[in-house]
């Protein structure tokens, strides 16, 4: 099974994100901003952390129209996978494929800290490994991580049973404690915590080895 | 000629920028600072000719965010 790993001008959790899909099992392709098409036989990408290009106009709004989002995109309509983590779930709310968008902390300060979670969704890939109703512990670090949408999509997005994550403590402001949120077809994921850090036991906490280790068993049974 | 857009979170949508703002004019002693909301001001050099139209097509698709921003366009000579 194949993942790309996008880099954009500013990301820098490429190589953490790359190293978690690896250790999964994953072949992983770096992909590069500027690129127009995701290598063949992809089949998740994984949209990065960081600060893409310096975070200028709103975070995500910029990479969100570079030419591999456009691939992103017909990756994600054709029924591919994708991962956003922090700046990458920013990059896809920019994008339209995940809905809503992050704001500003409500506490306006950046956090950087190991928050709990609990699994709010167990019909997707990425949340079926923890089960539904159980709690995790994902390190977060944003300044703007404060997930809103207005009242119809928050009423859509509950109905649809499309949160994947919510925050024990809520940290930012967040509406509905909503810390991850997937796509209709459960195939693309947006979250502010960072399961890629959390792979490694050294790391402080290895909960988020399953999130990766279930995408491989997924894709190489598919 | 230019153009300028506006662009301002929409009423309603919590503002944690401004009110950071807000509180500090208080710790300054300026109480009669109620509210305070910040937004962005982006000027526009633009080719002769471009319609207004074209303009809310670029807050459409990048300049604003419409989730939770809403903007205004002032057409300039």
């Amino acid at each position: 099974m194949k993942a790309a790993v996008v880099t954009f001008p500013g990301s820098n959790c490429d190589r953490d994100l790359a190293v978690a899909f690896e250790a999964a099992g994953f072949e992983v392709a770096r992909v590069w901003h500027k690129d127009t098409e995701l290598p063949q036989g992809t089949d998740i990408v994984g949209l990065p952390g960081g600060f893409s290009y310096g975070d200028y106009l709103r975070c995500g709004a910029i990479a969100a129209q570079s030419p591999i989002c456009r691939a992103v995109a017909a990756h994600a309509e054709k029924g591919g996978y994708a991962i956003g983590i922090c700046n990458g779930f920013q990059v896809l709310c920019e994008t339209g494929l995940l809905p809503g968008t992050l704001m500003r902390n409500a506490g306006i300060k950046f956090i950087c800290k190991t928050v709990g979670l609990r699994v709010a969704n167990e019909d997707s890939v990425f949340t079926a490994p923890y089960g539904l109703g159980t709690d995790i512990e994902i390190p977060v670090a944003h300044h703007d991580g404060n997930f809103y949408a207005d009242d119809a999509t928050l009423a859509a997005i509950e109905a649809e049973g499309r949160v994947a994550f919510r925050y024990l403590e809520n940290p930012n402001g967040s509406l509905g404690d909503i810390a991850g949120v997937l796509s209709s077809n459960g195939r693309v994921l947006g979250m502010m915590p960072h399961p890629e850090r959390a792979i490694d036991a050294r790391h402080g906490g290895t909960d988020g080895q399953a999130l990766f280790t279930a995408l491989a068993g997924a894709m190489a049974e598919a | 000629m230019k153009a300028t857009v506006h662009v301002m979170l929409k009423n309603g949508v919590l503002d944690p920028q401004g009110e950071a703002i807000r509180a500090s004019l208080g710790t300054l002693g300026f109480e009669s600072a109620l509210g305070v909301r910040q937004g962005k001001i982006i000027e526009l050099d633009l080719a002769d000719g471009t319609t207004e139209d074209e303009v809310t097509k670029m807050c459409e698709a990048l300049l604003a965010n419409t989730v939770i921003e809403s903007y205004r366009i002032e057409m300039g000579a």
